[in-house]
């Protein structure tokens, strides 16, 4: 074949001392001309290296050791690099994760677009400027933004400029590295539809790296499974979804969480994957696999073709393994909610004032916050949904105290958190916990791990003497899943995932009724996040906590909580039962959200628009059911069936 | 922007009382007048009397805050504070111990000062960018290696040799240049040459290894793999995109000490004797001439204020994504 | 019981004892901690740090040495009670005896046998004649002039073999250590001589060695030669530039160690609470920026000096005069340092704040004080350390310049500042007096070289950034 991108035995090393690491150790893919594969893994897999090699741009350190890269028949690791320039964004284009950042922040998108029709086409003056604002538009972007810097357009914007410069030098095949990972639900769909349609319109090759399964299901033709510098598995799309063999595959399908598995445990991988510099024998998964046996540590598993287009790395391709099928997922009993409620929520306000002018007057304020009130009981798992920047995360530290509320108020059993102070308030402060994001930033590194652990204790429960809190602390780690000795270890020391359950155990420490788990796994590849959802749900059943649960991932959220919260704009716009908000959403937005979710096929066209309004309701500009009252008057959540809901369709 | 800039200034006012205060408060409360004059009088003539006539002459014959033999206004108007501490906010700065007036000789020896240090200024910013450039574009051969550590060595010899240094090679050895003296006008080029030199040689080991640093900062960040994504040769994407938002920072952090070019450097003018601000300043530190020293520490001060004014305001001009606000 | 001397401690000794001390618990705090070694371990694997480490080592032996001051006893007239003197020593000056002792007249070449002046001489036969005279001292020991070449490379060559027996002794007693460790002899000198892991260690021993070797030429030659000439008044310059090394270490180590409190309190205080805290700090440091530094310290060292000559009651020797001028000069030049680190403490303070643990350590209610001590403060310790060995070199360099401009240490004080500042005036002359500037500017230039190198890989190893590269 002398038509597509061809790419035969890659290996990637990193000169690391007298040692030689190989984050991509063999991969071998194919796109045809007009086609679209995914290359999906978990972080780490070696899948962005594998991109970064075809382009020819691996950062300082790294060097292509092997194999051989075609694009219609040309040699591209074989080129001069005067030649691999004109390859680069000509014939070759790659789009990649984080807009915020790989846009030039002192250059004009059009001055950025030109650059790239200059070098490849040839194109300058009023036949660039006509170009340009061709590329914009079809990209979705108005010509007008093309003056514009990076800095005033939001994610999606900026994600879209950049397609567009790597559109400039009309590209036979678009690499697209995790395009949309940065971007929230909404603006995720649009960003693949677009990119769907722009490979239809002009018969690009797309290779697609995620992490998302079902962002590769709505997106690619072909797909690899890649795992520790591998290629596991390699399958057309239907075949893949429908009939997964690896047992890598089969695990990544099966550790997802979902409706259907609500009241399930959630099956997991066992531990990690392997940091780069394992030495392997034998095949790369087994350390995890439920179904290794001893052929699978004598001998790595070649790349067997199952059948025509369906590759596997796994022994059990060739022959049956000896021994039994694995046990089905445990059926967890649901928790129970009491009646009374655990934390009442009233109104709650947070703003920050914007100053101005000559003496810094307060000339209004960002409403971060804008007059929230919830309920949660104990036992409850409360989700709160909502994109970036609709105020979750604040209210989430207003409800803490640890950002002072503009107005309203927050009981905690029967008292009033806002009224407490002093001895009370630290005293209160037990009640109430919270577990954050970003496993490498929740912990402090230069404390061992049973000093963080005993933290809390010490501060909040000074009576708890010294050898109880040692013994307090051991238990704490077992609970989490941790052997007793990590209490001696520094955080560094322990993989995303043990460190997030340490966190968890941090604040169960002083044991705590109320746990706000502010987006606890959207760090964490998917098959840890199953390990942190089970140990949460064990956790709420043995100690009938009650989760604020935080997240902007409605799989998770339909998952695991009894109700949802959805927020937008520093507002409550619905909430209800999980169930059923989720199987019948009211407000447009929620159906939005719901709409967006990858894994059910690209949506129909939606109004795109990020703005909101300042009068009326925030959400009218984007609403496709709009009316003129939307743009007059907020409206106020009010009840509607089985739930409350914001919005003048209802009521 | 305009409501930026006057709050600016007027939060320079508070710097500049805190400035005024701490300098009176170090050569008049510390070290009060009769320590000076026995300074100046020397041992030997130290008495009663000669102390209080060196005070008269010189001014300093009045109380610090509040002077009980005036009447009304003048009870705290006729006093040491308001002469010679609050009328510096005027400019005012008086005269020095040989009775000339200080403010006359700052204006009419700022233009060698500012011969010798604009010039040392721009030249120094090119060849500091230039050398940066050259090893960033070689980065991790030897020649990269060999500059950072011709870099160290230049940065671990003190100032004060490159100056007897270039005077003897340059000056005395090779008669290239006068090893000093100045003239104004054109004809006095030839003095400036060996100062720029010195100056320029001086700074080249530091600022240009940490121009390297921030150009290799901005080499690793992600919009620079875009603009190789697109094609774009390695030049211009050094030249274009990398040293593009590198000037950020080394223009708005050179644009701070411009104000201050003014008061010149004092090693080099008293090596190679300018007749400029900085020998002048230094010639009064040696002759103990506490009233020229507190003009110029005002002075510097001010100086500093409109550096950092000036610097806020250079953002806006090369970063886009600055507004003041 | 009375001794045949006094300790003496100055202001900057006891400044500098409490140094040692702080520095002895920092290395015995960072031993008991694994993760706060580690960074250590990547200087040690550092070759060029390492032997920059080794030259900094020395210096500082020098420097300590110095600083253990005493005053002799006077000799003792029978019946009265044991007195002493009015002039401070150092175990240096003990140990540098030779050197100290051994003035000529005035200016002399290094190695020189006759002075640089010259003078009008009584010859044996009574005549008088103007000529270079003999030198009392340098070579006296030469009954034929011409002999100096032969007795100059015959004495460096005694010394040098008396270094590298030393040196030899060194690596031996290393290997055997290695081999009483259970290792046997080949394997240890395999693992010294080839072992990767042992390179850097290889590195500082042969620059040990090395300097072993110099050190023994030194004593040999020194002992009969002025090596590096003599100044105007005829004192030894080596000798000087030895005593140089005290003063030049003072003005780099005690003006962190004064500064360092403030700019440690003040910016994470600044950080931490910001609000009215952070707008009056900032104001403060942008009040002490606003000065011109040099201005700044010549300011106030004009006032010290004043202070010094009117109060002279105050002080019992010429050394404690001269002393506090050095501590007060080290205290002026960390009031116009602390505002950098401050800045950049207060910057780094603002974000640790804002992290995760800090929001954690709130939840807990856990105290200001604390979230302070166990959660800011060690996460802001690379800096602090990074920032210190940085300026200690420019420090070192600054006193020469301040020295030029008759604002920096005493003049009668041992320092390469005041040797440079000597010798400018003397440039004119004919032949050039050269070997003052070339003392000051090698010894400085090798102390700051070495602090450079050193600083570079204490950054490498504790910057976080620099590690993800």
């Amino acid at each position: 074949m002398t038509s597509g991108l061809l790419l035969r035995d890659l290996r990637v090393e990193i000169a690391a001392g007298d040692r030689r690491l190989m984050p991509v150790d063999g991969v071998s893919l194919e796109i045809g001309p007009h086609e679209c594969v995914a290359l999906l893994g978990e972080s780490g897999c070696g899948k962005s290296l594998t991109a970064l090699a075809l382009m020819r741009l691996l950062p300082d350190g790294l060097a292509i050791t092997g194999g051989e890269a075609r694009l219609d028949g040309t040699d591209l690791f074989a080129l001069p690099e005067r030649a691999m320039q004109t390859v680069r964004g000509g014939r070759l284009a790659m789009v990649f994760q984080e807009p915020m950042l790989s846009l030039n922040p002192v250059l004009t998108v059009a001055r950025q677009i030109a650059e790239a029709l200059a070098v490849h086409r040839g194109m300058r003056g009023g036949a660039a400027k006509a170009e340009i604002e061709r590329l914009l538009l079809a990209v979705g972007l108005p010509a007008e933004l093309a003056a514009s810097y990076p800095f005033q357009l939001s994610g999606g914007q900026r994600q879209r400029a950049l397609i567009a410069t790597m559109l400039a030098g009309e590209p036979r095949f678009l690499i697209a590295d995790e395009p949309t990972t940065a971007l929230d639900v909404t603006v995720q769909a649009q960003i693949l539809r677009l990119l769907k349609q722009l490979q239809a319109e002009r018969g690009m090759g797309l290779l697609l790296i995620t992490h998302d399964l079902d962002v590769a299901r709505d997106m690619a033709d072909r797909v690899a499974i890649m795992y520790a510098g591998e290629v596991v598995e390699w399958a057309a799309r239907d075949v893949l979804y429908g009939r997964p063999f690896h047992p890598y595959t089969q695990k990544l399908f099966s550790v997802l969480p979902s409706t259907q598995r609500r009241g399930e445990r959630l099956d997991h991988i066992p531990g990690s994957v392997p940091p780069l510099g394992t030495a392997f024998s034998g095949c790369r998964f087994q350390e995890r696999c439920p179904q290794v046996w001893a052929r699978c540590q004598q001998e790595a598993p070649g790349l067997y073709e199952l059948q025509a287009g369906h590759r596997v790395r796994c022994h059990l391709a060739v022959e049956d393994r000896p021994g039994v099928a694995q046990a089905k997922p445990s059926i967890v009993a649901g928790a129970t909610a009491d009646r009374a409620p655990l934390l009442q929520v009233r109104g709650l306000a947070l703003h920050f004032p914007i100053r101005r002018g000559l003496f810094r007057r307060s000339v209004g304020a960002v409403k971060a916050v804008d007059g929230v009130s919830l309920e949660l009981r104990a036992g409850e798992t409360l989700a709160l949904v909502g994109e970036s920047g609709c105020g979750k995360s604040t209210l989430a530290r207003g409800i803490l105290r640890l950002i002072e509320p503009t107005a309203g108020s927050v009981r905690l059993g029967d008292e009033e958190v806002g009224r407490l102070s002093g001895e009370a308030l630290r005293k209160k402060r037990a009640e109430m916990q919270i577990v954050f994001q970003d496993p490498f930033a929740s912990l402090n590194p230069r404390m061992r791990v049973g000093e963080v652990l005993e933290e809390g204790l010490q501060a909040l429960r000074p009576e708890v003497g010294k050898a109880e809190r040692k013994e307090r602390v051991a238990r704490l780690l077992e609970q989490v899943g941790l052997d007793a000795s990590a209490a001696l270890r520094y955080p560094h020391a322990f993989s995303g995932g043990q460190r997030q359950r340490i966190a968890i155990a941090r604040a169960l420490a002083v044991a705590p009724k109320l746990l706000i788990c502010d987006e606890p796994t959207s760090a964490l590849d998917v098959s840890v996040q199953a390990q942190i959802l089970n140990l949460l749900k064990d956790l709420q059943r043995e100690h009938g906590l009650a989760y604020l649960f935080i997240s902007h991932n409605l799989a998770v959220v339909a998952y695991l909580a009894h109700r949802v919260a959805v927020m937008y704009r520093g507002r409550i716009v619905e909430e209800g039962e999980a169930a059923s908000v989720m199987a019948r959403p009211l407000h447009p937005y929620t159906r939005l959200l719901l709409a967006s979710a990858p894994g059910q096929g690209l949506p129909r066209d939606a109004v795109f628009s990020e703005r909101f309004a300042q009068v009326g309701c925030p959400f009218a500009p984007r609403c496709g059911e709009a009316k003129p009252i939307c743009a007059e008057r907020n409206p106020a959540l009010g009840e509607w069936q089985d739930r409350r809901v914001a919005c003048h369709l209802y009521g | 922007m305009l409501a930026y800039i006057v709050r600016r200034i007027l939060y320079a006012i508070p710097i500049l009382i805190g400035v005024n205060l701490l300098t009176f408060a170090l050569f008049f409360v510390v070290n009060t007048p009769d320590d000076m004059a026995r300074i100046h009088l020397g041992a030997k003539h130290v008495t009663p009397e000669a102390i209080e006539r060196w005070k008269t002459e010189h001014g300093y014959d009045k109380p610090l805050f509040f002077n009980t033999a005036a009447q009304g206004v003048a009870k705290v108007g006729d006093t040491l504070f308001v002469d010679k501490s609050l009328k510096l906010f005027a400019f005012s700065f008086g005269q020095a111990d040989d009775g000339r007036d200080i403010a006359r000789e700052i204006g009419s020896r700022m233009w060698p000062s500012l011969a010798i240090a604009l010039p040392t200024f721009l030249v120094g910013l090119l060849a500091y960018i230039g050398f940066a450039l050259v090893m960033v574009f070689f980065r991790a051969s030897y020649l990269d290696f060999a500059g950072v550590v011709l870099c160290v060595v230049l940065m671990s010899i003190s100032g004060l040799f490159y100056i007897i240094g270039g005077q003897f090679l340059l000056g005395k050895l090779w008669h290239l240049v006068p090893v000093s003296g100045f003239e104004p006008g054109w004809a006095g080029l030839k003095f400036l040459l060996l100062p720029v030199l010195v100056g320029v040689v001086s700074g080249l080991g530091d600022s240009s290894r940490f121009y390297r640093t921030l150009f290799l900062e901005e080499i690793h960040k992600d919009y620079v793999r875009t603009a190789r994504a697109k094609g774009l040769s390695e030049r211009v994407v050094l030249f274009r995109h990398v040293l593009g938002n590198a000037m950020i920072p080394i223009l708005t952090g050179a644009v701070v000490v411009i104000p201050r070019l003014f008061l010149g450097s004092l090693i080099v003018e008293s090596f190679f004797g300018i007749p400029g601000l900085g020998s002048y300043t230094i010639d009064a530190i040696q002759a103990q001439d506490f009233a020229i020293v507190r003009a110029m520490v005002f002075l510097g001060s001010v100086l500093y204020i409109l550096g950092l004014l000036l610097t806020d305001l250079s953002y806006t001009v090369v970063d886009p994504r600055v507004r003041l606000e | 019981m009375s001794l045949p001397f006094q300790p003496e401690i100055l202001w900057s000794d006891a400044l500098l004892f409490v140094l040692l001390a702080a520095v002895s618990a920092f290395v015995l705090h960072v031993r008991r901690h694994e993760h706060l070694c580690v960074p250590w371990l990547r200087v040690a694997q550092s070759r060029i740090g390492m032997a920059a480490a080794v030259i900094l080592a020395v210096y500082a032996a020098i420097g300590v040495l110095d600083s253990l001051h005493f005053r002799p006893a006077l000799p003792a007239e029978a019946g009265q009670p044991l007195r002493y003197g009015n002039e401070v020593r150092s175990v240096l000056d003990v140990v540098a005896e030779p050197l100290r002792t051994r003035v000529e007249k005035t200016y002399s070449e290094p190695f020189a046998l006759h002075l640089y002046a010259k003078e009008n001489l009584t010859l044996a036969d009574g005549r008088q004649v103007r000529d270079y005279p003999r030198l009392k001292h340098g070579g006296a020991h030469l009954a034929d002039e011409r002999e100096r070449a032969g007795d100059i490379a015959r004495r460096a060559i005694v010394g040098g073999l008396w270094g590298a027996g030393l040196a030899f002794g060194l690596w031996l007693l290393l290997g055997l250590s290695q081999v009483r460790r259970g290792r046997g002899v080949a394997t240890a000198t395999a693992r010294m001589l080839h072992a990767q892991e042992w390179a850097a260690w290889r590195t500082a021993l042969i620059a040990l060695s090395l300097l072993l070797v110099l050190g023994g030429v030194l004593v040999q030659l020194a002992g009969h030669y002025h090596i590096l000439g003599t100044d105007k008044v005829g004192q030894d310059v080596f000798y000087l530039s030895l005593k140089s090394i005290r003063t030049g270490l003072l003005i780099g180590t005690l003006t962190t160690l004064i500064m360092l409190p403030f700019a440690l309190f003040l910016g994470v205080a600044a950080g931490y609470y910001g609000g009215r805290v952070d707008d009056l700090i900032q104001y403060v440091y942008t009040t002490l920026n606003s000065i011109p530094g040099v201005l700044l310290i010549a300011a106030a060292v004009l006032v010290a000096q004043v202070y010094i000559e009117t109060h002279a009651e105050l002080f019992d020797t010429a050394a404690a005069r001269s002393d506090l001028r050095l501590v007060f000069l080290c205290a002026i030049l960390g009031v116009t340092s602390w505002t950098g680190l401050a800045r950049l403490l207060r910057g780094e303070t603002l974000k640790l704040r804002e992290l995760e643990y800090i929001q954690a350590a709130r939840a807990f209610g856990v105290t200001h004080l604390r979230i302070l001590s166990r959660h800011i403060l060690p996460n802001v310790g690379h800096l602090v350390l990074i920032t210190v060995v940085i300026d200690f070199s420019g420090l070192v360099l600054a006193e020469a310049v301040l020295s030029y401009v008759g604002v920096g240490v005493d003049p009668a004080m041992a320092s390469w500042g005041n040797m440079i500042n000597g010798a400018r005036l003397e440039l004119a002359r004919e032949p050039m007096v050269w070997w003052q500037l070339a003392a000051a500017f090698l010894f400085m230039f090798v102390l700051v070289l070495s602090a450079n190198l050193f600083a570079d890989s204490v950054r490498e190893a504790f910057d976080p950034r620099a590690e993800q590269r």
